[in-house]
């Protein structure tokens, strides 16, 4: 399938990740598990201006890989410090920064600066490691909440996010009903399925199987690399589709004329592999890896049916949920299955699925209808709930009442 | 300011307020958008196409891209009090299937198509010789979404087959996509007599319930 490329649109320019410590005044993060935290430093990033109300806020959520940094650059000359949703964030984009007020914060057990397994336990003074805390889905939102707080937002427009940042905005509108009127859920799912969590599995068990491992004490020696890059290989894989990774690469020998007849890298899928496992350890902790992935394996905010009216009863945000045809990490049944759930709940939902050869990884790229769609919907919100919405009055005849 | 075509006038007066309404085949939501306005409904729409689907963003509706040939299979039995189709069944693959499925979610349906009987499409095929286009039915035979064109009398039938009680049905001498100007000249030319009604109805209205097996 051809994808036309994205219209040329603006950046919001250079961007510099900012960070504040929550729960540093005797008050600690409670977590899911019973543990708690305190204090804890929250990386996040902020684009566009929140307007005196506070009422034109945006939160974004990341997926498991990903940072604090969703738009912009931190380097002006080098593409590759793009942030990770610059596609749908900045004048004129989806997320409009001339109009909305848009926070991105590193997830809770993360390692770009939020605290995780990675940080230095203020009780021992070396880092976490297995002594971090297992969290969840609803303790990452709970941080979020905390910083939403710190920047003066009471209630925001929207959580929006893919894949696991999905989960994350699902999370937001159970617990914090009050405090969103959106959520846009793409690429998502309400559970991990057996597939999904033995893939998890498997990437935990290549990490763990690293000799360097040593029980996640390894921040000051040898790192196990090779582990989380066959993790992330691994994964990679799954992100895309049968169909998009043949149509990128095919069969096709990599720096060679014939079969090596031996264990190298013959094919231009196993050394796209290699860099794609390579280079994510260079940026990301195999602690964090083991802990995110867990926290989304127990994510299940509705397993048992007869309390589902129940933790529905108070949600009142717009849900908006999106899939993608080719994605099969979280395919679009998954997200049905979340619509399906609402809807019997009469909840005010929309649904929509988009074509892309890209599988999962399409929430994340070009194509015109998604981007549409998602700026529809928050245009929509903009003029509904920040003002601006002209009433435009469907008429019929009432001579009608003749007939009726 | 948009008006809603006379079909869709007729069944926005046959939906009681407040009650949960779904708009199978919804298009771009302007019956559903006067529903939510004047009638104070819950509900949402299903559309096939993305255009629609993002007409009814840009109206706020909920709307759920799908195929209701696909079935409803995600709603309980009776969680709709009304399931509308309004123009729509003519170009469903199972009108039989969607029926009943529209029957078994919903207390009520409510069903617009156009009629093959009318007079015009009559003549049209008599005397042209050719596939009968309108108003109603624009599109070339070898392009029309529409796969099961009936008349008032094959749908009565159906719902005879079927065991689905007609409550209502309103045979409407007008077309939908009417222009304003036809609508100005007066009710008279809206209603035909219930005997002729296979002749003289371009379109007609049938507000359903399933019947005792």
């Amino acid at each position: 399938m051809e994808i036309p490329s994205p219209p040329p649109a603006q950046s919001v320019g250079v961007v510099q990740t900012q960070f504040v410590e929550l729960f540093n005044t005797g008050k600690r993060l409670l977590l899911d598990c019973g543990a708690t935290l305190g204090p804890v430093r929250v990386a996040y990033e902020t684009y566009g201006r929140l307007n005196p109300e506070a009422s034109n806020a945006i939160l974004l959520c990341h997926a498991l890989s990903g940072t604090a940094h969703a738009a912009g650059r931190h380097d002006p000359n080098d593409p590759k410090t793009t942030g990770w949703w610059d596609l749908c964030v900045g004048p004129g984009k989806p997320f409009d920064t001339d109009r909305f007020f848009v926070i991105c914060s590193n997830n809770l057990g993360g390692c770009d600066g939020t605290t995780g397994p990675s940080s230095i336990d203020p009780a021992s003074e070396r880092p976490y490691g297995l002594t971090f805390p297992m969290i969840t889905i609803a303790d990452m939102a709970r941080l979020q909440k905390a910083l939403v707080d710190h920047l003066g937002v009471r209630r925001l427009l929207a959580v929006a996010g893919g894949s696991m940042g999905g989960m994350l905005a699902l999370q937001w509108a159970l617990d914090y009903p009050d405090s969103l009127a959106a959520a846009i859920i793409i690429a998502s799912t309400p559970r991990l399925s057996a597939q999904n969590i033995a893939f998890n599995a498997v990437a935990r068990q290549a990490i763990m199987a690293d000799p360097h491992f040593n029980g996640g004490n390894y921040y000051d020696k040898e790192r196990p690399r090779k582990g989380l890059a066959l993790a992330r290989m691994m994964a990679h894989i799954t992100y895309l589709s049968e169909k998009g990774l043949h149509d990128k690469f095919g069969r096709r020998l990599q720096d060679r004329e014939k079969l090596s007849f031996g264990f190298e890298n013959d094919f231009a899928v196993e050394s796209y592999l290699h860099y794609q496992g390579s280079s994510f350890v260079k940026k990301f902790d195999a602690n964090t890896y083991l802990y995110i992935t867990k926290a989304m394996d127990y994510f299940d905010p509705f397993p048992d049916p007869r309390t589902t009216a129940e933790r529905l009863a108070a949600v009142t945000a717009k849900m908006m949920v999106m899939s993608f045809d080719t994605d099969w990490r979280f395919d679009t049944s998954r997200s049905k299955e979340l619509v399906k759930i609402l809807n019997w709940h009469a909840k005010k939902v929309t649904f929509e699925e988009f074509p892309s050869p890209h599988g999962h990884d399409a929430f994340l790229l070009y194509q015109p209808l998604y981007q549409q769609s998602l700026a529809s919907f928050l245009n929509r919100l903009y003029l509904e709930q920040v003002g601006g919405l002209v009433a435009a009055p469907v008429e019929t005849d009432e001579r009608v009442d003749g007939i009726v | 300011m948009s008006r809603l075509r006379i079909d869709q006038a007729i069944i926005a007066k046959l939906v009681d307020e407040r009650s949960r309404v779904l708009d199978l085949g919804c298009g771009d939501g302007l019956l559903l958008e006067y529903l939510f306005q004047h009638k104070q409904v819950q509900g949402f729409g299903v559309e096939i196409s993305h255009a629609g689907v993002h007409a009814c963003i840009a109206r706020g509706l909920p709307v759920y891209h799908g195929d209701i040939d696909q079935g409803l299979s995600d709603h309980q039995d009776g969680s709709f009090d009304y399931v509308i189709l309004s123009l729509t069944l003519q170009a469903v693959r199972r009108p039989e299937f969607v029926l009943q499925e529209m029957l078994r979610v919903g207390k009520r349906s409510i069903v617009s198509f156009p009629n093959f009987g009318y007079w015009r499409i009559r003549t049209r095929l008599a005397f042209g010789g050719r596939m009968p286009r309108s108003v109603l039915l624009p599109d070339s035979w070898y392009e029309t979404p529409n796969a099961h064109l009936c008349t008032i009398l094959d749908f009565q039938d159906l719902c005879n087959t079927m065991q689905i009680r007609i409550l209502r049905q309103i045979p409407l001498a007008a077309g939908g996509g009417l222009p304003s100007g036809l609508i100005s000249q007066g009710l008279s030319r809206w209603l035909v007599p219930r005997s002729a009604a296979n002749l003289l109805a371009p379109i007609a209205v049938f507000l359903l319930e399933r019947g005792e097996p």
